[in-house]
C-alpha cells in the first residue's frame, strides 16, 4: 500500500474520545433531565399567533396590550424582524382565542396589523404526537439493528446504533441547553440526523469489513486506522457539502425552518464525529478481529464480483 | 467492453430523463389566479349566460379578466384574472352579482399546456405552508355515538318486553350496561329469550343477584358492534363534512379520516377561520318527537324549552322516544307559505318515510315536535394537583324546540315545517339539513392557518436557499473532482428533475419541511459521486490503469452506497408510516429521493463518464 506512511493515528486518541463522548453524553442526559426541551406548540398544545405589524412595535406594548385584556402568561417575541411579532400562549382554551387575540392586538395597534399565521393545539394531540416521535424513532432504530445486523455483523450493528443514540442524544442536549424550540420540524431533522448519521457509519463499517479481509496480516487496531484514512478524504467532502447546503437554509431559508437546520447541523458535526470515534472505537473494544467476518466473507465476495 | 454501456441502457437513460423532463414540466407554468363558480346544489348548471353575467359585473368594476368557460359537465366555471391581487374583490363582485344560489371561490387554474395535461402532467400540490390556507383537526366524540345507540336499544327493551307482557325494571347504566331486573326466576329468563332473539347486536346474560328480591340481566354491546357503531360515525360526519366544506366555496379542500376517530379538514386559499369554523363546526342535529300524552309516565316522557318562544307556551314536553333524526334527511329547501311565512320543506329518505308514516298513522291530531339541537361547551375552572388551573371545556347539547305542530295526515318522504321566525332562519335550517347531519358531535382540537404572504414567502425564501446551496455544492464538486466533478453535477441536475416528476406524478404535497428533505436528498446525492470518485482516485493513485480504476470504483463503491441509502430509505418508511404532518412530507421528500438519487448518481453519472472516456485510450484522469 503506498500511501501507508500517510496514515494517520485516529485509534491514537480512542481514550480520550471515549472521555468526551460519555462526558457529553452524560452531561446531555442531565441537562434534559434538569431543564429538559423546550417542547414547541406541537408537542404542548397551546396557541400560536404570529402577526406582522406595518410599523415596528414594542414588544412591551404588545405584552402590557395583552395582559391588560386578560392574557396572562403570553410569550411574545419578535420572529425574524421587528414588525413580525409572535405570540404563545400556553393553553388552548379555545380555537376561538386566536381570533380574540388578533382582534385584541388590531384594537390596540397604531398600524394595520397583517395575521401571518394562527395555531393552535389541543393537549392530547401534543401529548400523542409525542409519543409518536419517541416510537418512530425507537422503531427507525430497531429496524436498522437489525438489517446493519443481517448485512454486516452484530458488532457492526451495535457499533452504528450505539453512534446513533449518541448523536440523537447530545442534539437533543445541544437544543435543552440553548432552550430553542423543539417542535414537529426539529423532529424531522432528529431523524434525517439518524438517516445521515447511519450512512456515515455504514461507510466506515464497510470499509472497515473489507479491509479486515484483505489485509489479514495486519492488527484490528492498524486496519481501522488505514480504513479511517482512506475514507477521511470521502469522510469531509461529504459532510463538507451537506453542511454548505445546511448553512445555506439556516441563513436564507427562514424563520419556520430556521431550527431545523440547526438541528441538522448539529447532528451532522456529531454524526461526522461518531463513525469515526464510536464506530470504529467500539468495534475495537469489542475486539473485532478477521474472524468475525468469516461466514460473510463469502457473500461478500459474490457481492465484490458483481459488474 | 470496460466502461462501455449498451446501447439499451444509455437508451433507457435517456427515456427516463425524457420522461423526467415531461413531468417535472408543469411545475415550470405558474398558475392564474382565477375565480370558480359552481352551484350551491349538484343540480344546478353553470352555463355561458351565467358566465356572462359574472363577467359583465367585473367589467363594471374595472376588474381585469380572461379566459372564461364553463367546464363540459356544466357543474362549474373558471374566470381567470391577470392579477392576483383582485381575487378576493371579484369573488365579492361575482357573488353580489350572481347571489346566493352560487359558490363562488378562489382559485388558481393551471396553465399548463393541453397537450401536457393530456398526457396525466400535472403541477406539485403546495401544501398549506406554502401556498396558505387553513388545517384543522377534528375528533368525532364516538363515545356519544354509542351513548346514543345505547339509549336507543334501552328503549326497544323496554317496548319489546312490554309488548311480551314482561314486567320489570330496565335502565342504562353508566358503564354502558343495559340493566334488567325482574321478580322471579322465569320472567328474567322469558326477558332474557326474548333480548337475545330480537337484539342479535347485544350479549345478554344472567347477573348476580343484587339483592334477594330481585332476579338480574346484563345485555352488553358486543366490541365488533361497537367498532362499527364508531366507524359509521366517522365515516357519517366524513361525508356531512365534506358536504359542509361545499358549501365553503374552496376549489380544492381536503376531508380526511385519520387514525381511529379524527378527521383532517384542510381549505387552501380560506383566510377566514371564524366562518369556517361556524359552518364546519355546526353540530346541529334534528329530532322529531311526539308529543306527550298527559298521563304519560314521567320517565317516558322530556321537558323542552321553545328556541323562539312566542306569545304562547314557553315550553312543552315531548315523548322521550324518537321518531327519526336529521340524519334520515335527503333534501330540504326553505320557501314561504300560504301566507307568507317562512317554512322549510324537507325530503326524508325511504326509511325515515317508512318510519314517520308508521308513526304519524296512527297518532293523528296529536302533536309533532322538531327538536333543535346544537353542541355547545361550557367552560368550568379547575385547580389541579400541581395547584395551577386549569380550564376544562365541558361540552353539552342544547335541545330545543323549534316547531310543534298538529298531525292533520299521515306524513310521508315529503312534508314542511312552519313556525320559523326569519326568512334567515329557514335558509340556515334548511342549509344545515341539506348538508346532513353529524352522527356523532366533533370538536376541533387543532387549528392552523397560514396567511398567503406568508406562504409566498415561504417559498421563495425555500427556493433561494435551495440554489444557493446546491451553486455551493456545485461549485465544490467541480473544483475538487473537476470532469468528475461536472459529471456529478450534471447527475444532480437530472436527480432534481427526476425527483419533482415522481413528487408530481404521485400527486405528492410539497410542504415546507419537504423543501428540506430535498436539500437533504441533495447532500445524500453527492455523498454517493463522493464514494464513487474517491475510490478511484485511490486506485489511480495505487497505480492502477485508468479505466480499471474507473471501473474498480464504481463496482467497490455500489456496496457500500446500497448498504448506506437502504439502511436511510428503511428509516424514512418508517418516517412516512409513523409520523404525521411535516414528518410525513420530510419523509415523502427523502425517500423518493434516495431512490431517484441511487439511479441517478450510479447509473447516470456512469454513462456520461462512459461516454467521455469508454472505449478509448486513457492516459490520465481529470480527477
Amino acid at each position: 500500500m503506498s500511501t501507508e506512511s500517510k496514515i494517520i493515528n485516529f485509534m491514537k486518541l480512542r481514550g480520550l474520545a471515549s472521555v468526551l463522548s460519555i462526558a457529553m453524553v452524560l452531561a446531555s442526559i442531565g441537562i434534559l433531565a434538569t431543564k429538559g426541551l423546550n417542547f414547541g406548540l406541537d408537542f404542548t398544545g397551546g396557541t400560536l399567533i404570529e402577526v406582522l405589524y406595518e410599523e415596528p412595535q414594542p414588544l412591551e406594548e404588545v405584552r402590557s396590550t395583552l395582559s391588560g385584556a386578560g392574557y396572562e402568561n403570553a410569550i411574545v417575541v419578535n420572529f425574524g424582524s421587528d414588525t413580525d411579532v409572535l405570540v404563545r400562549l400556553p393553553q388552548g382554551m379555545s380555537p376561538k382565542l386566536g381570533e380574540e387575540v388578533l382582534a385584541t392586538l388590531r384594537a390596540d395597534a397604531p398600524s394595520e396589523v397583517e395575521l401571518l399565521r394562527i395555531e393552535f393545539v389541543g393537549p392530547q394531540v401534543g401529548e400523542k404526537l409525542r409519543e409518536q416521535g419517541g416510537l418512530a424513532v425507537l422503531l427507525a432504530l430497531i429496524v436498522v439493528l437489525i438489517y446493519i445486523a443481517m448485512r454486516f455483523q452484530i458488532k457492526f450493528a451495535v457499533g452504528a446504533v450505539a453512534a446513533l443514540v449518541h448523536d440523537v442524544i447530545i442534539t437533543l442536549g445541544a437544543f435543552a441547553l440553548v432552550g430553542w424550540d423543539f417542535d414537529l420540524t426539529v423532529l424531522a431533522a432528529i431523524l434525517a440526523v439518524i438517516g445521515y448519521s447511519l450512512n456515515d457509519s455504514i461507510v466506515v463499517a464497510d470499509r472497515i469489513r473489507e479491509n479486515l479481509r484483505k489485509l489479514r496480516k495486519h492488527e484490528a487496531f492498524d486496519v481501522v486506522n488505514i480504513s479511517l484514512t482512506e475514507t477521511l478524504d470521502r469522510t469531509l467532502a461529504t459532510s463538507g457539502t451537506t453542511m454548505l447546503v445546511l448553512v445555506a437554509l439556516a441563513v436564507f431559508g427562514g424563520d419556520m425552518i430556521h431550527s431545523f437546520a440547526l438541528a441538522l447541523i448539529i447532528g451532522i458535526g456529531v454524526g461526522t464525529y461518531s463513525s469515526i470515534y464510536i464506530v470504529a472505537n467500539l468495534l475495537l473494544t469489542m475486539n473485532i478481529s478477521q474472524d468475525d467476518l468469516i461466514v460473510i466473507q463469502k457473500e461478500g465476495a459474490e457481492i465484490d464480483d458483481l459488474p | 467492453m470496460l466502461n462501455k454501456y449498451p446501447l439499451w441502457k444509455n437508451l433507457l437513460l435517456l427515456a427516463v430523463l425524457g420522461f423526467g423532463l415531461l413531468y417535472a414540466m408543469p411545475n415550470l407554468y405558474p398558475p392564474d389566479p382565477a375565480v370558480q363558480i359552481s352551484g350551491q346544489s349538484s343540480g344546478m348548471k353553470i352555463d355561458q349566460p351565467t358566465i356572462e353575467r359574472a363577467s359583465r359585473a367585473l367589467d363594471a368594476a374595472g376588474i381585469e379578466h380572461f379566459g372564461e368557460l364553463a367546464s363540459s359537465d356544466g357543474k362549474s366555471g373558471l374566470i381567470r384574472l391577470y392579477a392576483s391581487d383582485g381575487q378576493l374583490r371579484a369573488q365579492r363582485i361575482i357573488q353580489r352579482a350572481l347571489g346566493d344560489g352560487y359558490i363562488v371561490a378562489l382559485n388558481q387554474a393551471s396553465t399548463t399546456p393541453d397537450w401536457l395535461s393530456n398526457l396525466g402532467a400535472q403541477a406539485m400540490k403546495l401544501g398549506l405552508d406554502l401556498s396558505g390556507g387553513v388545517h384543522f383537526l377534528l375528533e368525532v366524540d364516538t363515545d356519544a355515538a354509542i351513548d346514543n345507540r345505547l339509549d336507543q336499544y334501552t328503549t326497544g327493551i323496554k317496548k319489546a318486553l312490554r309488548e311480551a307482557g314482561i314486567r320489570g325494571y330496565v335502565s342504562l347504566a353508566d358503564n354502558g350496561e343495559i340493566q334488567g331486573k325482574f321478580r322471579s326466576e322465569a320472567l328474567r329468563d322469558k326477558a332474557l329469550s326474548v333480548i337475545r332473539k330480537e337484539y342479535t347486536d347485544l350479549t345478554a346474560q344472567r347477573a348476580e343477584q343484587s339483592d334477594p328480591e330481585n332476579f338480574d340481566l346484563v345485555a352488553l354491546l358486543s366490541d365488533t358492534k361497537r367498532k362499527e357503531i364508531e366507524d359509521y360515525a366517522v365515516g357519517q360526519n366524513l361525508t356531512t363534512l365534506r358536504n359542509r366544506v361545499n358549501e365553503l366555496g374552496v376549489s380544492e379542500p381536503l376531508v380526511q379520516r385519520q387514525g381511529r376517530n379524527r378527521i383532517v379538514v384542510e381549505l387552501p386559499g380560506i383566510q377566514d377561520t371564524a366562518e369556517a369554523k361556524r359552518i364546519l363546526g355546526k353540530t346541529a342535529n334534528l329530532e322529531f318527537r311526539l308529543e306527550a300524552r298527559y298521563d304519560a309516565p314521567a320517565s317516558d316522557r322530556e321537558q323542552f324549552e321553545f328556541r323562539n318562544p312566542g306569545l304562547g307556551e314557553p315550553s312543552a314536553w315531548l315523548e322521550r322516544d324518537v321518531v327519526i333524526t336529521g340524519e334520515r334527511v335527503a333534501n330540504a329547501q326553505s320557501s314561504f307559505d300560504e301566507n307568507g311565512m317562512p317554512q322549510v320543506n324537507i325530503t326524508l329518505d325511504s326509511e325515515g318515510g317508512t318510519l314517520m308514516h308508521r308513526m304519524t298513522r296512527h297518532n293523528i291530531n296529536r302533536r309533532l315536535g322538531v327538536l333543535f339541537i346544537e353542541r355547545k361547551s361550557r367552560t368550568r375552572y379547575e385547580v389541579n394537583e400541581a395547584g395551577e388551573e386549569q380550564i376544562i371545556k365541558i361540552p353539552y347539547d342544547e335541545k330545543k324546540i323549534i316547531s310543534l305542530a298538529t298531525i292533520r295526515d299521515a306524513l310521508g318522504v315529503q312534508f314542511r315545517i312552519t313556525g320559523l321566525n326569519a326568512p334567515g332562519e329557514a335558509n340556515e335550517l334548511a342549509l344545515l339539513l341539506r348538508a346532513g347531519a353529524l352522527a356523532a358531535p366533533i370538536d376541533f382540537v387543532e387549528e392552523r392557518t397560514v396567511g398567503p404572504s406568508l406562504g409566498a414567502e415561504n417559498i421563495a425564501k425555500g427556493v433561494i436557499s435551495v440554489q444557493i446551496g446546491l451553486g455551493l455544492v456545485a461549485l465544490f464538486m467541480v473544483v475538487y473532482y473537476r470532469v468528475f466533478g461536472v459529471v456529478a453535477v450534471a447527475a444532480l441536475a437530472f436527480n432534481i428533475v427526476l425527483l419533482v416528476a415522481a413528487m408530481s406524478i404521485l400527486g405528492a404535497t410539497l410542504t415546507l419541511p419537504g423543501i428540506a428533505g430535498i436539500v437533504l436528498t441533495v447532500g445524500m446525492a453527492v455523498d454517493a459521486n463522493v464514494l464513487i470518485f474517491s475510490r478511484i482516485r485511490e486506485e489511480v493513485r495505487n497505480g492502477m490503469a485508468p479505466q480499471h480504476a474507473i471501473d474498480a470504483g464504481y463496482g467497490r463503491a455500489y456496496v457500500t452506497i446500497m448498504d448506506a441509502n437502504i439502511t436511510t430509505l428503511l428509516v424514512a418508511l418508517i418516517l412516512y408510516a409513523v409520523g404525521t404532518g411535516p414528518v410525513k412530507g420530510f419523509a415523502v421528500t427523502l425517500s423518493i429521493g434516495i431512490l431517484t438519487s441511487m439511479f441517478t448518481a450510479i447509473m447516470g453519472t456512469r454513462a456520461i463518464i462512459n461516454l467521455i472516456y469508454g472505449g478509448r485510450r486513457v492516459k490520465k484522469l481529470a480527477i
